[in-house]
């Protein structure tokens, strides 16, 4: 459709990048770098969205439409994540991801 | 031209609203003078519906049956719905006029019986509730707006009853008359469902239609041999027969004089008693032509009744226990009349007679049990070996007292003699066996009547407190009034007022059975006269020679023992106790099995809860890719 790219080059950029997202939110320690791998999720999401809208129904935009909203919904995400973030430093003088743990039983 | 007729019974709903939410911020005497005034209004309303509708000229037809005002209030289907609103026929305003006119008196008298007592606010707001209920379920244009109300009627008595709540006897009474009565509209709630389920509807006009149409869908309908109608009627006549205490329901109306006395002579003597009669008389046309099987068991449970209760009285102490069992006796009679009473013309001779003997019962009873009260007032006991020689304390009460003794008694001219007489009359020509007991009754109800009135009045005088002293004015008023309305009430033109087809017909005094019934009952007074004027000890050597039958009816036949047997032995022990088992057991016992399991299973898993965020992450991930590919592997 998109000049002869058939839709399977997509569909393995966005799986890509979601598992590098889930591997990433999994291994790594840094709350900051754990939020970036959530965006990487939210990312192939709205790959797919676009390109599903595209390839399937090309005369509708509800996929688009609905990339934007995730796009709008990761932004007020982010914010709150990164205000948590910031009480937490403020709280353990760093961000490890292993140090906080008061939740539990 | 009767719109106005809604008002009645609002009048004393508004009065219980007002009296119940604000009369505690008032001196009690407001909301007692509030309560009379409003039920005085609703009184003079109802004198004028009855005088326009049974005086307003139309003679020559039948009575119409007129519905001033109805509002629907919940719809199943097209046909089947159910409406509030007021319906006049002249039984219903014969109804509101025995109503109100009883209970203005007994509100005008409260004032002065309940002079000073605790609660005096609250008497007067449960006093209106139970006014208002009672012409709720007179006016009735459906069965179930009549069931709705005859369960207001029932839970005001309940109130009432329970007055004296400090009393373990009074609260003992309330729950015993609540608990029977409510046994009984189990009954009337099913035989509605069963009719309303035939005819597909609730509507008093269509049922009493005489042509019957509606209950084409009856034919051959039947359950263990008897007719589904019959069925119907005879459930009907359950309830009605546990609001008017026949037997083998009449257990609560003796308990129920712990109420006060106003109460015992508004709800279990004039009014609330009669809605049972009322019932079977609102639903006649039904009975006649439908279920006369039914009919026939009304005929003979009243008959029944109104011999055992006779009986009983006679050996009671307590004044208005007395008067209880003569009530019961009395409604006997009217459920008596009714069940021999055919339709149509001088047949419908019991159906007019029952009527008439309602209204000059609520009447002369309404008079009994005030006086009685006023005696009780007077030497503050209810027992009549506390009493005697008090004629010359009480002359007012000893009046008015006699005359609602002969009245009872059926000494002509008084009302109860020209009632009493029609029933009797109606029996005769109906069934010979009833006729012989509704004889015998009255020449017992002359006795037992007179024992209690010579008892009281004549004798040796006791050793009261204090002097007793007449009643105050407020007391005294409704007792002229009621002895008045007693005398007099025997000479209104029931035969073409108030009829099973709403036709005028003609009586003639039928002396073959007047003479003898006057007789029987002259006998019974001369009887006691004799037994009771002077104090002696021949009474209790005929006791003693009757033995255990004497022992029998002074325990009322043991009825007490006999359902407190079968509940506490047989219903408690076997069927009570083995599904409060399963239920702690079984049913509980399932629920407790799931917390305790939940409880134990989550203690033991709680170390998993680390509290690393990427440990329930990684969880997380996994169990969706094993989900996943069970999913792909399996689908």
């Amino acid at each position: 459709m998109i000049e002869g790219i058939p839709i399977q080059h997509f569909l393995i950029v966005s799986t890509l990048m979601f598992f590098i997202g889930v591997a990433g939110f999994i291994m790594r320690r840094n709350l900051i770098t754990i939020l970036m791998a959530i965006e990487l999720i939210l990312n192939s999401v709205n790959i797919n969205f676009v390109i599903f809208n595209r390839y399937l129904y090309p005369d509708q935009l509800q996929g688009h439409f609905f990339a934007i909203l995730v796009v709008g919904i990761a932004a007020a995400e982010a914010s709150v994540a990164i205000a948590l973030i910031i009480n937490i430093y403020r709280k353990l003088k760093n961000i490890d991801v292993e140090n906080v743990n008061e939740l539990r039983y | 031209m009767y719109n106005y007729t809604i008002l009645i019974p609002m009048i004393p709903l508004v009065m219980f609203l007002v009296t119940g939410l604000l009369g505690m911020k008032w001196k009690p005497i407001i909301s007692g003078l509030l309560g009379t005034t409003g039920l005085g209004i609703s009184w003079v309303l109802s004198l004028m519906t009855a005088i326009t509708y049974f005086f307003g000229g139309h003679h020559a037809e039948a009575f119409p049956t007129i519905i001033p005002f109805e509002t629907l209030w919940l719809t199943f289907s097209e046909t089947l719905q159910i409406k509030m609103g007021v319906l006049l026929d002249p039984i219903s305003v014969m109804m509101l006029v025995v109503v109100t006119t009883i209970s203005f008196m007994v509100h005008i008298y409260s004032l002065g019986y309940m002079h000073g007592e605790k609660g005096f606010q609250r008497f007067y707001a449960f006093l209106s509730l139970f006014t208002f209920s009672m012409l709720g379920l007179v006016i009735a244009t459906n069965i179930f707006q009549m069931y709705i109300f005859w369960e207001l009627v029932g839970v005001s008595s309940f109130l009432l009853i329970g007055f004296y709540y400090q009393k373990p006897s009074a609260v003992a009474a309330s729950k015993k008359a609540f608990i029977v009565t409510r046994f009984a509209d189990l009954g009337f709630l099913i035989g509605i469902l069963i009719l309303s389920f035939i005819t597909k509807t609730f509507d008093f006009g269509i049922l009493t239609n005489p042509d019957g149409a509606v209950f084409a869908n009856a034919a051959g309908l039947s359950f263990m041999g008897v007719s589904a109608m019959t069925w119907a009627m005879v459930l009907v006549f359950m309830g009605g027969a546990g609001k008017s205490a026949m037997f083998p329901l009449h257990i609560w109306l003796p308990d129920a004089m712990e109420g006060p006395t106003p109460v015992s002579a508004l709800i279990h003597a004039a009014t609330m008693v009669v809605a049972g009669v009322y019932l079977v008389a609102r639903l006649f046309v039904v009975y006649h032509f439908q279920a006369p099987d039914a009919l026939e068991v009304v005929a003979y449970i009243g008959g029944f009744t109104s011999l055992f209760a006779a009986v009983i009285a006679i050996t009671q102490y307590d004044i208005k226990r007395v008067l209880a069992f003569s009530t019961l006796s009395q409604l006997g009679y009217m459920m008596l009349a009714l069940g021999v009473s055919g339709y149509g013309g001088e047949e419908g001779l019991g159906y007019m007679a029952s009527v008439f003997h309602l209204f000059t019962h609520a009447m002369f009873k309404a008079l009994l049990f005030l006086g009685a009260g006023s005696i009780i007032h007077a030497v503050h006991s209810n027992y009549m070996y506390d009493m005697g020689g008090l004629r010359k304390y009480l002359p007012i009460t000893h009046i008015t007292f006699l005359i609602a003794c002969l009245t009872i008694a059926g000494v002509p001219p008084l009302s109860g003699f020209f009632s009493k007489d029609e029933i009797l009359v109606a029996a005769l020509e109906h069934n010979k066996l009833l006729f012989a007991v509704e004889f015998l009754v009255a020449g017992l109800t002359a006795f037992y009547m007179f024992r209690l009135y010579f008892n009281i009045f004549w004798g040796k005088d006791r050793h009261y407190h204090h002097t007793p002293h007449e009643s105050p004015l407020t007391m005294t008023i409704p007792l002229m009034f009621l002895a008045f309305a007693s005398v007099f009430s025997g000479f209104l033109p029931f035969h073409s007022l108030v009829t099973a087809d709403k036709m005028h017909f003609d009586t003639h005094l039928h002396l073959g059975v007047a003479v003898p019934s006057v007789l029987i009952g002259l006998l019974g007074i001369a009887l006691a006269w004799l037994l009771y004027k002077k104090e002696s000890k021949t009474p209790e050597n005929i006791a003693r020679k009757l033995g255990v039958l004497y022992t029998a009816t002074y325990n009322k036949f043991y009825f007490d023992e006999i359902y407190l047997f079968i509940t506490r032995k047989i219903i408690f022990n076997y069927i009570s106790r083995p599904i409060a088992w399963f239920d702690r057991h079984i049913v509980d016992g399932f629920m407790v099995g799931i917390g305790t399991v939940t409880e134990k299973v989550s203690y033991r898993i709680k170390g998993m809860q680390s509290g690393q965020l990427q440990h329930y992450a990684f969880m997380f991930v996994a169990g969706a890719l094993i989900l996943a590919l069970v999913l792909v592997y399996y689908m």
